[in-house]
């Protein structure tokens, strides 16, 4: 564990039970997931049980016990991307990266999830990969799409 | 930004802003909002940057990134101020015509003006769109007027100004009445009155209260919140403030969803620059009064919109409801009593107190007061954010605002109200849309999500649909919404998968029933009318998906025969290389076939198709 690290995010807070959230949140975003060693510190550290970090861990969407790949591909799922055609796309990218929804293709490269809404339905249906949006993508645009991320 | 000592400071200051500030100064505004950004906002404002700097523009142009203009369906837009000529479709390749022909020469390019669909009309200002002319804007007045990120720019609009007729001229008690008299009623779906809602937490004799922004804007479809939080966040900050102060709260919170990224960005640069220049933290204004704010990120739970899930949120704790009563108005965030209003709530409140009360409830309906934002999505021509009185009927929205459906495909039906919401059919255009009206034809108002649907959508799939969502999204804490939805669920995937039997709806029904009288909150409760509005207008839809094994919009793939049509098909082999199965083949260049055995009736092939040759039945 790198202890400098996971200071670094403990420092900023007052390190009581209602921090246990925002803490989790930075360290998603720093790793990528939920280490075990630095979950385990927290618990410590906030004065929560172990058992509640877990709970939350696996409640919230955004967090992750394991570590996802180095690139998040996100499709949209709202109302609008459902009834212009998101499904489709989650179907095609199943099949063109290998995954299910909620893993990792075996190359490390791209987690795949979907997500409620992302809130720009008027370009329908929307995908995201990282933090770049993709508006009104067609099955016959992904792989053009993944090819930019392709390394 | 000075940090504002007192009120006579921040006239003085703002007099100063006006002075300095030429209205005739041209100024270029790029919509970054959240239907433009995905079209390339920032690639058109770096262009515009890169070509002022090289005619020489810079100074003399002002050039903004703001929030949304609205029309997100023709973005990227560009506004032109203050002539207002509004550009549509802007590509980082037209931005040198537009600084050449407009900026420079003082003309208008005629190709990139908005486009009637119907009558192919060119308007040249923002005022002569149909979409703009039939709004009312209160609350999205200033998303393309700012920079969401200068707060000089609210400033000169008057931003602040409530607080000084808020701290010096009127008790907190003269605040909640004029919030009452305004008739205001919570914009996150509820439709509470707000200023009842104050008044029950400022009568509780507990010393720490609390504020809450609401801005978990789940529910799919909608993006007002998102909007309003990305464009204009000072608004908020402005009416929690005021909220605070008519409470008695020294701290509040806004609760924003992590997938807004860039909501969360403009406030937290909002809050850090209202708590430099005074307007937040100690004696703000010299009032004696204290007040700070900090931003509380979701997680990622549907069911964190609901007041109590989100102060469990807060708190650290997973997002399970609580039983109510007690409201949070007596005992909220750890147990103290708390205000929740809705981000679009709160940016009602600096304007009721500027204007007063009467001017407020002067615009509306008799029950439901002002205007309501709405994100008008899905089969329409101009997708886009409205803000219309309380009262305009739906067909207004639809067609006049919204230019109607296109292809010259026919209306179906307009869901509203997000997952708790109903699909309203074209027997109710003409219903005047206010908080009670919705719920007289199983729908509810909810924050705004408004997604028209034509006759290419199943109103079976789209049911399914939320029902699926809410099952995802049901925390699980009591068994009629947890176990109710599982079972709902079952029955959709039956009927859309051919195995649908008569007793279904029936059994729907009860569930139903169940449901709506036992689950702890809104999510299980409100859950039913997805089914119920659905089962009633459009039962016909159902009976054919269990009578006939047939779904007429032609969505249920599983009920559907993919066929490649040997005329049309060009042999590109595009579908060939999608199909996951491998059931498509046939000869290079010549017409293939599907294998019906091995189809697992994905769609993919129909989808990659440029030569319409793959048909579906």
């Amino acid at each position: 564990m790198d202890a400098a690290r996971l200071e670094g995010i403990l420092s900023r807070y007052e390190g009581e039970p209602y921090d246990l959230i925002p803490v989790l949140q930075e360290i998603q975003d720093n790793y990528g997931y939920l280490p075990k060693d630095e979950v385990k510190e927290v618990a410590r550290r906030l004065k929560v049980p172990l058992t509640q970090i877990y709970s939350v861990a696996t409640f919230y969407k955004m967090f992750s016990l394991v570590p996802k790949g180095r690139h998040q591909v996100k499709v949209c799922l709202g109302t609008t991307c459902h009834l212009k055609g998101g499904p489709r796309l989650v179907d095609s990218l199943c099949s063109r990266l290998g995954v299910e929804v909620g893993y990792t293709s075996k190359d490390g490269q791209f987690s795949l999830e979907t997500v409620g809404c992302l809130g720009s339905c008027a370009q329908a249906p929307v995908m995201m990969v990282d933090d770049k949006y993709y508006a009104r993508v067609t099955v016959d645009k992904v792989p053009k799409i993944l090819k930019l991320y392709q390394s | 930004m000075p940090k504002f000592e007192s009120l006579d400071h921040l006239n003085e200051y703002r007099r100063q802003l006006r002075a300095r500030r030429d209205p005739a100064q041209p100024q270029v505004l790029v919509c970054a909002g959240p239907g433009c950004l995905p079209l390339g906002s920032e690639e058109v404002a770096a262009a515009f940057r890169a070509q002022m700097e090289e005619r020489g523009l810079n100074g003399k142009v002002a050039l903004k990134t703001s929030g949304c203009h609205g029309l997100c369906a023709r973005g990227v837009r560009v506004l032109i101020r203050p002539q207002e000529i509004a550009y549509q479709k802007v590509t980082p390749g037209d931005v040198p015509e537009i600084v050449e022909t407009t900026l420079v020469g003082g003309g208008v390019v005629e190709r990139l003006l908005h486009e009637e669909p119907e009558t192919h009309a060119r308007c040249q200002h923002k005022t002569e769109i149909p979409f703009y002319r039939g709004q009312q804007s209160l609350v999205l007045r200033k998303l393309d007027v700012i920079d969401p990120e200068s707060l000089d720019d609210y400033l000169a609009l008057g931003g602040y100004r409530s607080l000084r007729k808020v701290f010096f001229e009127m008790t907190p008690d003269e605040v909640i009445d004029a919030v009452e008299r305004s008739g205001l009623r919570g914009r996150g779906g509820g439709g509470f009155p707000t200023g009842r809602k104050w008044r029950i937490c400022r009568d509780t004799e507990e010393p720490v209260k609390f504020v809450i922004c609401n801005g978990d804007e789940g529910d799919p479809g909608a993006f007002m919140d998102r909007a309003v939080m990305e464009g204009d966040p000072h608004a908020v900050i402005e009416g929690m403030i005021i909220g605070a102060y008519a409470i008695g709260a020294r701290r509040g919170y806004i609760y924003v969803r992590h997938e807004y990224p860039l909501a969360v960005k403009r406030l937290t640069l909002a809050i850090q620059q209202a708590r430099e220049a005074g307007f937040l933290g100690k004696n703000i204004l010299r009032s004696g009064f204290d007040f700070d704010i900090q931003i509380s990120q979701g997680s990622g739970a549907f069911v964190c919109g609901e007041e109590t899930a989100l102060i469990a949120s807060i708190e650290g704790h997973i997002g399970e409801p609580m039983p109510r009563p007690p409201y949070p108005a007596i005992s909220g965030l750890f147990g103290q009593p708390t205000i929740i209003n809705n981000v679009e709530t709160w940016a009602n409140v600096p304007e009721i107190i500027n204007m007063g009360p009467e001017w407020f409830a002067a615009i509306g309906t008799e029950g439901s007061k002002g205007t309501k934002v709405f994100s008008l999505v899905g089969a329409i021509h101009h997708s886009g954010l409205v803000e219309v009185p309380m009262g305009t009927t739906l067909r207004q929205i639809v067609f006049d605002l919204g230019g109607g459906i296109p292809g010259g495909r026919a209306f179906k039906a307009v869901q509203t109200g997000g997952p708790s919401g109903g699909c309203i059919p074209a027997q109710f255009l003409d219903l005047p849309v206010d908080y009670d009206s919705l719920q007289q034809v199983g729908s509810i108002m909810g924050s705004g999500g408004l997604i028209v649907m034509d006759e290419t959508s199943c109103m079976v799939d789209v049911a399914r649909y939320f029902i699926g969502f809410l099952y995802e999204e049901s925390c699980g804490k009591c068994t009629p919404c947890r176990e109710g939805l599982k079972q709902l669920k079952k029955i959709y995937e039956d009927i859309t998968h051919g195995r649908g039997e008569e007793h279904h709806l029936t059994l729907m029904e009860d569930l139903c029933a169940a449901m709506a009288s036992a689950s702890i909150c809104g999510l299980g409760q409100s859950a039913v009318n997805p089914v119920l509005s659905t089962l009633k207008f459009f039962r016909h839809e159902y009976e054919a998906h269990i009578r006939d094994k047939k779904c007429p919009a032609l969505v249920c793939r599983p009920l559907l025969t993919y066929t490649i049509d040997p005329e049309a098909c060009t042999g590109c082999l595009a579908c060939v290389r999608e199909c996951p199965v491998g059931a498509i083949s046939g000869v290079k260049k010549e017409a293939q076939e599907i294998d019906q055995e091995l189809c697992i009736k994905c769609g993919l092939c129909y989808e990659v198709c440029q030569f319409d040759a793959v048909r579906r039945e």
